[in-house]
């Protein structure tokens, strides 16, 4: 995979944008070949993650950069899935406080880490160098898993 | 109707209220459905129908909105149905698993005595 990606954009912190950042997710997702349903879960993991930036980062304060690039992920020549980062310069937090809450209870607010978790195939966050933090995803294309026997003999 | 985002319906006797957001409900708009459900909750209510087949996306920002709303009416006797979500919406309440929470039925008609 290259260093720079496929697509990079800077976005304000301003919750009327996140609808065009939805909408660029699913759309480059869908023509990676991810189906309906997954695009839309992973334009909702990537709109929850930039509205924890907003709310907890930025604490609602417009006009502060976010930047989002995208790659898509290759296997044996073909698109595997996509890998997004979403980098910020809002105050930095220990990134293993970045859990989400229990599901048991239930109340409002408090969802957004839990579904980007369950979503995605991979979740990291860690400190930019400088100022800000830099949140990982990945989602790999769902494939329908291989009979058994099918796949014995694919080996053989 | 509150506004452009919104609409409210009122059944005769009042004891019933349809609230029906017209778009997308995420963090830039769920602040006014949650005003919309505070007031139609600010009266007493048999039955609260939130109506969701307008919405084509939702984010965890309007999950809070609808668990408060639901708390509330749980306070308060009120009976508070969703109807008619897609399947997009219906994912996030699931991956929440907040599907077992609500009442959730396909059709606004069967909202009306679920």
């Amino acid at each position: 995979m290259s260093d720079k990606p496929d697509i990079r954009i800077e976005l304000s912190s301003n919750p009327a944008y996140l609808s065009g950042a939805r909408e660029l997710i699913s759309s480059v997702c869908k023509r990676l070949g991810f189906d309906d349903l997954t695009c839309s879960k992973v334009a909702l993991a990537v709109d929850e993650a930039l509205c924890n930036v907003i709310r907890h980062g930025y604490k609602y304060e417009e006009g502060k950069p976010i930047w989002m690039s995208l790659w898509p992920l290759m296997s044996d020549g073909e698109v595997d899935g996509i890998r997004l980062v979403i980098e910020d310069e809002a105050d930095q937090v220990d990134p293993t406080h970045m859990k989400g809450r229990e599901l048991e209870d239930v109340k409002p607010g408090g969802l957004g880490v839990h579904i980007i978790r369950d979503v995605m195939d991979e979740v990291s966050y860690e400190a930019r160098e400088g100022k800000g933090m830099r949140l990982t995803l990945v989602k790999r294309i769902p494939r329908p898993a291989m009979p058994a026997r099918l796949a014995k003999e694919a080996t053989e | 109707m509150a506004d452009d985002l919104i609409q409210i319906e009122r059944g005769d006797s009042g004891e019933t209220v349809i609230v029906r957001p017209m778009a997308d409900v995420d963090m830039s708009r769920s602040p006014q459905l949650r005003s919309a459900l505070r007031d139609s909750q600010s009266k007493k209510l048999q039955r609260l129908i939130v109506d969701l087949s307008e919405v084509g996306y939702m984010d965890s920002s309007g999950l809070a909105t609808l668990v408060e709303a639901m708390r509330s009416a749980k306070r308060t006797g009120t009976r508070m149905v969703l109807c008619a979500m897609n399947e997009k919406v219906r994912a996030i309440f699931e991956i929440a698993r907040l599907d077992q929470f609500f009442v959730i039925v396909d059709e606004l008609e069967a909202a009306r005595s679920a």
